[in-house]
C-alpha cells in the first residue's frame, strides 16, 4: 500500500470499527527533545494517525498551546532536518505519520529532496497550513513522486465551488476545520457545524476528520456519524506538557462510556 | 518557485515590471508575492480582491480618496531643498516631506485608502499591526474619521520604545493591544493580526500597514503610496527642471519606498536606491537588512526575501527603528532588487542617528529614525557624486522617537 493509502485506510479500519477515528497532534521535540520517540510511541499506542508538528518561529494559523510548544521545541534545537533523522533512527510505529509543517522550513529544506527523505523516515503525509491548493502544484508533485498524501483543509467559510476542488484535491483525508480561528480554543458543536461537516463528507472521495478545537469525549460523540475522523491537537499537547498518559487520555476520548442502564 | 535561484532574467523582469505586467494573475512580481494564507482566509482575500478590481481605480473611490489625501491629510506634501545639507554634504539635496502629512508619516496614505475600501467592501472593524506606532496612529485616525472601530496590535517591545503613539492610538479611540509572544516587536504583531482576522475573516478587515502580505496587498499598499513618487517627480521637473540623479528611501516592509520609487523605475537615469537597517553590523540577528544579507522564502504570506537561519526558521532582528525592525520585505522589492533595478544597502543604527542629528540641526526638521537611514544613504551617496542631485523621502517626523533619541543621542550629549 503507497503511504497516502495507508493514511485513508487506518481511518477507515476504525470507523469500521463503530468509531471515528484519532488523528493526534504532537509537536516535535515537546516538551523534552530527548524524550521525543518515547511521546510518539505513546501517542501511536492511542491513535489511528499521528500527525507531528515541525515547529516554526511564527506560526500564524495557531493558537497559544502551540505556539508555546513550538518555540520551546525551537529553543531545544527541533528541526526538520532533526525529525527525519530520528524517525529513521526510531522502529516504526504502526500508525501513519504525517508532518504537519508551515510552508518555510520545508522550502529552506528544499522540495527536491524532500519526498525522497520522508518515505526514508517513514511519513506518509504531508498537511501544510499556509499553503493554499493554488499554491500547491510544486510541492504536490514532488510529493505525488512519492505517493505521498497532501491534506486539504476546509473552513466553513470556504464557498461551494471550492469546497468541491479542495475535496477532489485532498489526499489521505479531508481536513474540516471546525472553526474560523487558531487552534486550541474549546469548540461548541452547533448543529451548523454538524450541517456544514455532512455536506463536506458528501463531497470527499477520502475520509474526512474534524479538527480545531476539539478537546473531549462530549465533542467526538457529537461528532461521531458526521465524520470519519477527529483530530486532537492542543489538548493532547498540554496532556504531554502535565506529564500525563497519552495513550489512556487518546484512549478515554472515545470509549464508550459505560452507562448504568447498558450494564 | 525553489527553481528561482538557478537564473532570473534580470532585464525581462524590469521589462515586464515596466509594462504593468506585475501583480500577474496569481498576484506574483516574477517569482515573488502569491497568497500563502490559512485557507479560512482565502475567502476574505478574494473578496478584498474583487473589491481592489472594483474600487481602487474607480472614478468615485479616486475622487473620495484624493479629497481625504488633499483636505485631511494635507497633500501635497511639500518638496524641500535642504540648502544647509546640501551645503554639508557636496550633492544637491531635496526633501519630500512626508512628515509634514498628517500623524506625521506616510503612513496616512495607506491608512485611510484602504479604510474607505474596507467601508466599500462591508467590514465591520479594522484590525492593524504596527511597528514603530506611525501605522497604528494613521490607521486609528482613519477609522475615527471614517466611524469604523480599530484595534491595533502591537509588540511590548515597541510599546516601550514608541510610547507616545500608544497614547495618541488610544486618544483616537483604538484599541491598543500589546502582544507579548513571539519577538514581541512588528512581526509579532503582524503574526498576532494575522490570528484576528483568522478568527473572524468575513467581518473583520485586516489593514495592512506595509507593501507586504498576500496578494493584493503589496499591490494595494504600493496604489496607495504612489502618490508620493508622483508628486515628488512632479515637484523636482518644477523645482530643478530636471529629474533627480537619484531617488532614496528606507526600507523595513518597504512602503515609503514602494511609493517613492514607482513614478522612477522607468526613469532609466535615475537611480534608485533603498536603504535597509544594517543595525549593529551584518552578523544574523544584528540588523534588519533583508535584501542584503537574507534568502527566498515565505513569511505572512508572500514569497520573498527573508531572514532566516539554514532550518527556514525566520531570525530575531535588529534595528533602532521599530518600523524598519522586520525580518522580510515586499515582494515587489524583491523583484526590483533580483531585476538590478533598485540598489538595497544598508545604513546602520549609529549612521542614522548620525544623519538624524545632522538634518535636525542644520534644516530644523527633526525626522524619524526610519527615515534617517534613507538620509545617511543619501549623505554616502553625495560623498560620491558632488554637485549632483538627490532626493529623499522623508517618510515620517521623529517626535515619536523621543524615547529612544533620550537614551542614544541625548545621553551620549548629557542633555
Amino acid at each position: 500500500m503507497s503511504g497516502r493509502d495507508t493514511i485513508s485506510a487506518a481511518i477507515r479500519s476504525a470507523v469500521a470499527q463503530g468509531e471515528p477515528a484519532l488523528v493526534a497532534f504532537m509537536t516535535a521535540g515537546y516538551p523534552g527533545r530527548e524524550k521525543f520517540r518515547e511521546h510518539l510511541q505513546a501517542v501511536a499506542a492511542g491513535a489511528d494517525v499521528v500527525e507531528i508538528g515541525v515547529p516554526f518561529t511564527d506560526p500564524m494559523a495557531d493558537g497559544v498551546t502551540i505556539q508555546r510548544s513550538s518555540h520551546a521545541a525551537l529553543a531545544q534545537g527541533v528541526s526538520l532536518r532533526w525529525i527525519f533523522s530520528e524517525l529513521e533512527a526510531m522502529q516504526r510505529v504502526e500508525a501513519p505519520l504525517l508532518l504537519m509543517s508551515y510552508l518555510n522550513p520545508l522550502l529552506a529544506f528544499g522540495i527536491a529532496r524532500l519526498a525522497d527523505t520522508a518515505a526514508r523516515a517513514g511519513v506518509s503525509g504531508f498537511i501544510v497550513p499556509d499553503l493554499p491548493l493554488d499554491e500547491s502544484a510544486e510541492l504536490q508533485a514532488a510529493l505525488d513522486a512519492r505517493q505521498i498524501a497532501l491534506v486539504q483543509m476546509v473552513t466553513p467559510v470556504t464557498k461551494p465551488e471550492r469546497m468541491q476542488q479542495l475535496c477532489a484535491g485532498s489526499q489521505g483525508f479531508v481536513y474540516a476545520v471546525t472553526m474560523t480561528g487558531t487552534t486550541g480554543k474549546n469548540v461548541a458543536v452547533p448543529a451548523e457545524v454538524i450541517g456544514y461537516l455532512d455536506r463536506v463528507r458528501e463531497l470527499a472521495a477520502v475520509p474526512v476528520c474534524a479538527g480545531f478545537g476539539i478537546r473531549s469525549r462530549e465533542q467526538v460523540e457529537l461528532l461521531k456519524g458526521h465524520v470519519d475522523g477527529v483530530v486532537v491537537g492542543s489538548a493532547l499537547v498540554e496532556v504531554l506538557e502535565r506529564g500525563e498518559n497519552a495513550t489512556e487520555w487518546l484512549r478515554q476520548l472515545r470509549t464508550p462510556r459505560v452507562t448504568a442502564r447498558a450494564r | 518557485m525553489t527553481a528561482f535561484a538557478s537564473g532570473l532574467d534580470g532585464p525581462r523582469l524590469l521589462a515586464d515590471s515596466i509594462a504593468g505586467k506585475f501583480p500577474d494573475s496569481h498576484g506574483r512580481f516574477g517569482p515573488f508575492g502569491g497568497r500563502y494564507v490559512p485557507e479560512t482566509l482565502i475567502p476574505a482575500l478574494e473578496r478584498l480582491e474583487h473589491g481592489v478590481r472594483e474600487h481602487l481605480h474607480a472614478r468615485d473611490f479616486q475622487a473620495a480618496f484624493t479629497r481625504e489625501l488633499k483636505t485631511w491629510v494635507g497633500r501635497p506634501t511639500a518638496l524641500t531643498f535642504a540648502g544647509r545639507l546640501s551645503e554639508r554634504w557636496g550633492a544637491k539635496v531635496y526633501l519630500k516631506r512626508e512628515d509634514l502629512a498628517h500623524t506625521g508619516a506616510h503612513k496616512i496614505n495607506n491608512a485611510i485608502g484602504q479604510a474607505l475600501l474596507a467601508k466599500r467592501i462591508g467590514a465591520k472593524r479594522i484590525v492593524a499591526e504596527t511597528g514603530a506606532g506611525q501605522h497604528g496612529v494613521a490607521s486609528a485616525a482613519a477609522c475615527a474619521r471614517l466611524g469604523l472601530p480599530c484595534t491595533v496590535y502591537m509588540g511590548a517591545v515597541d510599546m516601550e520604545r514608541q510610547a507616545p503613539n500608544v497614547g495618541r492610538m488610544r486618544l483616537l479611540g483604538a484599541e491598543v493591544v500589546p502582544v507579548t509572544t513571539g519577538d514581541r516587536t512588528l512581526r509579532a504583531a503582524i503574526d498576532e493580526s494575522l490570528r484576528a482576522w483568522v478568527s473572524d475573516p468575513l467581518d473583520t478587515y485586516y489593514l495592512i500597514g506595509s507593501a507586504v502580505g498576500p496578494h493584493p496587498y503589496p499591490y494595494l499598499v504600493r496604489e496607495l503610496q504612489a502618490v508620493i513618487g508622483r508628486e515628488a517627480r512632479a515637484q523636482m521637473i518644477e523645482a530643478t527642471g530636471a529629474l533627480p540623479d537619484a531617488v532614496m528611501a528606507c526600507v523595513g516592509g518597504g512602503s515609503n519606498s514602494i511609493g517613492a520609487f514607482h513614478a522612477f523605475v522607468p526613469d532609466a537615469a535615475v537611480e534608485i536606491i533603498g536603504i535597509e537597517a544594517g543595525g549593529r553590523g551584518a552578523g544574523l540577528g544584528d540588523n534588519s537588512a533583508t535584501l542584503s544579507f537574507g534568502r527566498p522564502g515565505v513569511l505572512h504570506g508572500s514569497f520573498s526575501m527573508l531572514l532566516q537561519d539554514e532550518d527556514g526558521q525566520i531570525q530575531e532582528t535588529h534595528s533602532v527603528s521599530a518600523g524598519l525592525d522586520y525580518p522580510g520585505v515586499g515582494p515587489e522589492h524583491s523583484l526590483l532588487h533580483a531585476a538590478g533595478r533598485v540598489e538595497y544597502q544598508a545604513v546602520t543604527d549609529a549612521e542614522a542617528l548620525d544623519a538624524l542629528k545632522a538634518c535636525s540641526e542644520s534644516e530644523g526638521i527633526l525626522p524619524a529614525i526610519e527615515s534617517s537611514h534613507a538620509l545617511f544613504g543619501a549623505s554616502r551617496w553625495a560623498a560620491a557624486n558632488k554637485g549632483r542631485t538627490i532626493l529623499v523621502c522623508l517618510s515620517g517626523r521623529g517626535d515619536k522617537d523621543m524615547p529612544t533619541l533620550q537614551s542614544t543621542l541625548l545621553a551620549a550629549e548629557g542633555k
